[in-house]
């Protein structure tokens, strides 16, 4: 209340002075309390952005990925045999591209396998992408990578209640560093299996 | 051109050691500066109060605000010969001699526990004081009436609006811990980068925070539960309403001027399109249906179009679409890779992402003659954001390896970076 009393004598205050620039040396001289009484023309701040609240802390313990991560090693030995493509869980892309190469299509191909094998098994499709851009464009970009990779298993008859796909655009790199190298890093997208 | 412009190359570094509310030293780097600026010496104001030192100084936050402006060169205190703070007290001659087109003074009172200030701008060639002020504030005040003090000055000199006491909205990303995870923040600081307040964090991507038009709330992409979903955060009581968690991306959100409404994007129907929900009613009405990408929704400051981001074309452009519905038309056809346009207040100006051959840059397209001026030369030039009298455009980019906020007037004759201690800083929003 008082704040917005003290913003209306601020408004007024300056329409005033803007009403009068033609007397710019009454308006010159420093108020005094006289002027003060007469026009009423004291300017105070009046300052709209208080002290904000304590921050909010959106998130707390250990994330889904980092508990997944833990899971990953509960679903069996053929997920850490280097040899079966199970044990590969990114698939890269090229730059502005959410065709899945030729050489990637195999280890999609496993995944799909494996889920239709597992029916109860879910996994989060996540699309990202290199720094290059804008970032909400970039959203949609990893969104189109992920979806590329969902449908490939969808048509090897993978049900869509155990895909869920996400984008994170460029804002979870695999690496932090700029260039070409860590941008081919960064183009892709990741299957991670869902805790069940 | 632009290396005679670098040659002027002056540091401004601030560090605030005093307020409790300052965290962060912050330094202000004018990499560009402007040859037309005109000469103000903002003299050290007088202090006559208990406390023995003013825990800010006036007169280096007025000088800051008005060096940054690009339009003011501030006098260095070490160039004065004199020192006054009373208009009785100046020799006009002295300050003429030294090139001084005007000089602002003044005096700090302490006044039943608040201080009173008292100010005056000097037109130096005239010999008179041609503004003069009072304002009584609180303690924790005196940065905040440097700002207002600018605000009015700028506003005498130039007879354009000031933004000194705006604010600007941004994200922060810090490694933290022995597992060195990223944490991510949403802060609020004052136009000049002080004070900054995290109203949100969070260990999941925070993004695209964008303000209302009366500075009360921020809007902002939070993937706190994994997936994206749209927050509306009242800035004064910290409440938040979540207004939109579809299926796939919920993001890109944007204000409509009058507050009633938010534009967006959702690929809850495929393709990514663009949206408009309406706040009050909660009703959503989809404004794109392309198998492209449509996103990065702005409002015109007339309410009536919404310029957004397609790649419809093959590459990224910008288009423009009524806000009720309608057909939408391409604005731009200047380069390879056009994004994230942002209308200048007056409707005048769009600023965007450029990208010509893999640089991307910040540039302003004049809506009247459909021309593209590149304001920027970096090579990660990204999120524009216009302040709110459209002179200056802050932005983020890239500096050895960490993003970091930049500033360019929009005439791009003056440049300057602003850096924070830690972390990486990007998608600065001002306030409008």
């Amino acid at each position: 209340m008082k704040i917005n009393k003290i913003m209306l004598a601020f408004i007024v205050s300056i329409m005033m002075l803007s009403g009068c620039s033609s007397t710019d040396k009454k308006e010159g001289s420093l108020l005094d309390n006289n002027v003060e009484k007469e026009g009423g023309s004291l300017v105070t701040t009046a300052l709209n952005n208080q002290a904000l609240p304590e921050e909010q802390v959106l998130t707390q313990g250990l994330t889904d990925s980092e508990l997944s991560e833990d899971g990953l090693s509960r679903l069996g030995a053929e997920f850490s045999d280097p040899a079966n493509p199970l044990s590969k869980q990114t698939i890269y892309f090229t730059h502005d591209s959410s065709q899945v190469q030729q050489q990637f299509v195999h280890i999609v191909a496993a995944h799909a396998q494996y889920l239709l094998a597992h029916p109860e098994q879910r996994v989060t499709i996540e699309g990202h992408t290199d720094e290059l851009g804008s970032r909400e464009y970039n959203i949609a970009l990893g969104e189109q990578r992920a979806k590329s990779v969902s449908r490939m298993m969808k048509v090897q008859g993978v049900s869509n209640q155990q895909l869920e796909v996400v984008s994170y655009g460029e804002e979870k790199p695999a690496s932090d560093a700029s260039g070409e190298v860590s941008w081919q890093l960064n183009r892709r997208v990741e299957i991670v299996y869902q805790v069940q | 051109m632009i290396l005679a412009f670098l040659r002027r190359v002056f540091l401004i570094t601030l560090a605030l050691l005093f307020s409790p509310l300052v965290r962060a030293e912050l330094t202000i780097e004018i990499t560009k500066g402007s040859e037309a600026a005109v000469p103000v010496a903002v003299v050290p104001f007088g202090w006559q109060s208990t406390q023995a030192k003013a825990s800010v100084s006036l007169s280096t936050v007025i000088s800051a605000d008005l060096a940054r402006s690009g339009l003011f060169k501030a006098l260095p205190e070490r160039d004065m010969l004199t020192k006054p703070t009373a208009a009785d007290k100046v020799n006009y001659r002295n300050w003429r001699a030294i090139g001084q087109e005007y000089l602002i003074m003044g005096l700090v009172n302490e006044l039943a526990g608040e201080y009173q200030v008292q100010f005056q701008l000097l037109d130096v060639y005239k010999g008179e004081s041609i503004l003069g002020y009072r304002l009584n504030i609180k303690k924790n005040e005196l940065r905040k009436a440097a700002h207002h003090i600018s605000d009015l000055v700028y506003e005498k000199l130039t007879g354009k609006k000031s933004d000194f006491s705006s604010r600007i909205a941004y994200i922060t990303t810090t490694k933290v811990g022995v597992n060195k995870r990223k944490l991510y923040k949403l802060l609020v600081a004052d136009a000049d980068g002080f004070n900054p307040r995290a109203i949100a964090s969070s260990w999941e991507p925070l993004m695209s925070p964008s303000w209302s038009f009366d500075g009360n709330k921020i809007v902002y992409v939070s993937f706190e539960s994994k997936r994206s979903a749209i927050y509306v955060q009242t800035l004064a009581d910290g409440k938040r309403v979540k207004v939109s968690s579809y299926k796939g991306i919920n993001g890109a959100p944007s204000f409509s001027p009058d507050g009633t409404k938010l534009a967006l994007t959702l690929s809850k129907e495929g393709s990514p399109d663009i949206f408009v929900l309406n706040l009050i009613n909660n009703k959503l009405s989809r404004l794109t249906k392309s198998y492209a990408i449509d996103t990065e929704p702005s409002w015109s400051p007339d309410g009536k179009s919404i310029v957004f981001t397609s790649n419809r074309g093959g590459k990224p452009q910008l288009y423009l679409i009524p806000s009720q519905g309608g057909r939408s038309s391409r604005l731009t056809f200047d380069g390879d890779y056009n994004a994230r346009g942002q209308f200048s207040s007056d409707g005048k100006n769009i600023v965007m992402v450029h990208a010509n051959r893999g640089d991307y840059r910040i540039a302003i397209m004049d809506m009247a003659t459909q021309t593209i001026n590149v304001l920027t030369a970096g090579k990660y030039d990204e999120s524009p954001s216009f302040s709110a009298n459209g002179d200056m455009v802050l932005y983020s980019s890239k500096k050895a390896n960490r993003s970091v906020l930049s500033a360019v007037s929009a005439d791009g004759r003056m440049q300057q970076s602003f850096t924070f201690d830690s972390g990486n800083v990007r998608e600065p929003a001002w306030s409008h």
